[in-house]
């Protein structure tokens, strides 16, 4: 009856979600407006794997802007390389200014649309699966791991500013079509809208169903107490390296989103701020929720944008502050606010259930004879 | 598991219950060595299944060690065979998967998982990838039997958090038995008990300890007397006496270790 009950409400906020995602927000939204909360939408499908990542499973993940870069970056080659195609020009624009008149040997395969879409999938999926068994098989953890995962950001963001075959600092940007179809159209642009809502929704249930099956209660047990799980007969760093992987993933399809619905990539989208800028809105919905991310990471982002449009310097002080407030008042975000509302109503709903005690009294005498 | 076993309930005897086909841990030699002290020093131990053996000692004599060692947490030199099979050098995981498990002296479960949960985790390292990203439905045989076991059935569905001191114990206790291990290790299972409690948990020990070879260590003499049928009394890291409860009381080396560290082990447990 009750998983029922639970199936139907599940079915029903997807459904009402569907409704405000493509109902509702294509109307109220200006299409200027609604581009932006494609963007945000990508933000929210980073942060569905980092609260898969760092709430369920206890690793800091410092550096998804890693994974969103390499994401964003292959998608604005396969781009760029298109543009360029679409004007009869052997490379793209950049390249032109800057003399070169033969595409680098690595661009190349981005030219085929497929093989760009699967090295989206693939490529930043391997190298967290390989980081992850190196990390993790050598039990680094809690700081160790965080400071590591930043590091990685910081480095792929100094390596890219020098890379002029990949745009320097500028990255790539001024993109004309996307897969044939012009950006300039508004149309195609509300169509980008709609690729994003339905991935996050796509991604939400993904997440939905590891965080419900088996595995998701052992990546709890993991998180909460490693070394007990290894004395159950698991290698903790398997169960690890599957999350971690995961969100790597959904980092990468953020970014191959973000690239054409913002219309460019940089390293500014990689190193170090805003990988952490990912964590803030997860932090304040709320890391061990399905969704808490999922809205964290778009009231921060719709926040900081009206926030800035009013008042452009401070956003960053107002970022921190909440940032602050939240870690430290309410650490469980403000999913966890929402719960203990949820617990304490229904603790006065129904005044007879109160949790009965549970022990045989402890002689205290005893306790510390024992040890 | 065959028909005999359930028509006549064993008892946990001395030397061990089940005769040629046993399942035992031979340790040969054991010596950990940390820097130079040699907190287990050349230890030598064999058990049997059906043997209710107890672990005592002062403290300090390397009896939780002992049991870092075999379980792989803690590298050692020497030998630790489990029916045939070498543990030692063998990673943690592997060594539970062949079927040793563990308790630690201070509770160590799931505490956000329900108690049925952490039971599900337990019964499950040989699952398929497959298995593990589907939902649990419903509650194995197994889990349901060893819920009766521990007496925890009606506090399956809380979380292991909230459970008392000695419900998590007993928890413990219940994950390694669906773990399926048949070396059970337990790490001062009393320790912070309630006089109920440790009647229930030895109670619990003699059921679980027939068909299974069960280590305990422990500090309580009047627990260790009323459950144990085999003892080993380490001191300093070697093994100064074994045999059953009344040869190890009667065993001056013994009254001598326990006189010098912390008055007679007969007086210790009447506070």
């Amino acid at each position: 009856m009750r998983t029922l009950l639970g199936r139907w409400q599940t079915w029903a906020g997807f459904g009402v979600a569907a409704v405000l995602l493509f109902g509702v927000a294509p109307v109220v939204l200006s299409d200027f407006r609604l581009s932006m909360f494609g963007k945000f939408l990508c933000f929210a499908i980073v942060a569905v794997g980092i609260g898969l990542a760092w709430g369920r499973g206890g690793m800091l993940v410092l550096g998804q802007g890693v994974f969103f870069g390499l994401g964003g970056y292959m998608m604005g080659m396969h781009l760029k390389i298109a543009d360029a195609e679409l004007r009869g020009d052997a490379v793209p624009d950049f390249m032109q200014i800057a003399g070169v008149r033969e595409l680098p040997g690595y661009w190349q395969p981005f030219a085929s649309p497929a093989f760009t879409v699967l090295a989206i999938l693939v490529l930043p999926t391997a190298i967290a699966a390989a980081l992850g068994f190196g990390v993790f098989k050598r039990r680094v953890k809690g700081a160790y791991f965080a400071i590591l995962s930043q590091a990685l950001a910081a480095a792929l963001a100094i390596l890219l500013v020098g890379q002029t075959s990949l745009g320097g600092s500028n990255g790539l940007n001024r993109f004309r079509t996307f897969f044939g179809f012009t950006l300039n159209d508004p149309a195609n642009r509300r169509m980008l809208y709609f690729i994003a809502a339905a991935t996050l929704l796509l991604v939400v249930a993904a997440a939905r169903q590891l965080m419900q099956s088996r595995y998701g209660e052992l990546l709890v047990a993991v998180r909460d107490a490693e070394e007990r799980v290894r004395f159950l007969g698991y290698d903790p760093a398997n169960i690890k390296v599957v999350a971690y992987t995961v969100a790597a993933l959904f980092a990468s399809i953020a970014g191959a989103l973000f690239t054409p619905i913002v219309g460019f990539i940089a390293p500014s989208q990689v190193g170090i701020l805003p990988s952490i800028a990912f964590l803030i809105g997860v932090a304040i919905g709320g890391r061990t929720t399905l969704l808490g991310p999922v809205l964290g990471a778009i009231g921060v982002a719709w926040a900081q944008t009206l926030f800035s449009e009013r008042f452009p310097s401070q956003w960053i002080y107002a970022q921190g502050l909440l940032f602050i407030v939240v870690v430290g008042f309410f650490p469980a975000g403000l999913a966890g606010i929402a719960a203990l509302l949820r617990r304490r109503r229904r603790r006065a709903a129904e005044p007879g259930t109160a949790p009965e005690p549970l022990a045989p009294e402890t002689d205290p005498q005893k306790v510390g004879a024992a040890t | 598991m065959t028909p005999v076993d359930t028509a006549t309930p064993k008892e946990p005897a001395f030397g061990g219950n089940a005769g040629m086909r046993t399942e035992y841990l031979e340790i040969r030699g054991l010596t950990v060595d940390f820097d130079g002290f040699k907190a287990v020093d050349n230890v030598d131990m064999t058990l049997f299944q059906g043997d209710l053996r107890f672990l005592i000692g002062p403290n300090g004599a390397g009896k939780t060690t002992l049991i870092d060692a075999i379980t792989g947490l803690t590298p050692a030199t020497g030998s630790v065979n489990k029916s045939g099979v070498e543990l030692l050098g063998r990673k943690v995981h592997q060594i539970a998967r062949l079927g040793v498990g563990r308790t630690f002296q201070t509770a160590s479960v799931f505490e956000e998982l329900t108690v049925l949960q952490n039971l599900d985790i337990a019964a499950g390292a040989g699952r398929s990838w497959w298995t593990l990203l589907r939902r649990r439905r419903g509650v194995l045989p197994e889990i349901e039997q060893a819920l009766e076991t521990i007496g925890l059935t009606h506090l399956a569905d809380r979380p292991a958090g909230v459970l008392a001191h000695g419900q998590k114990q007993w928890l413990e206790i219940g994950m390694l038995l669906v773990q399926n291990a048949d070396v059970l290790l337990l790490d001062e299972p009393v320790a912070g008990m309630s006089h109920e409690e440790r009647e229930e948990t030895g109670n619990l020990l003699r059921r679980i300890g027939a068909e299974r070879t069960v280590v305990v260590v422990e500090h309580d003499m009047d627990f260790m007397r009323a459950f144990a049928t085999s003892v080993t009394v380490l001191a300093r890291g070697r093994v100064i006496a074994e045999g059953s409860v009344a040869e190890v009381q009667a065993n001056p080396k013994v009254q001598e270790v326990y006189l010098g560290t912390a008055a007679a082990a007969g007086s210790e447990e009447t506070a």
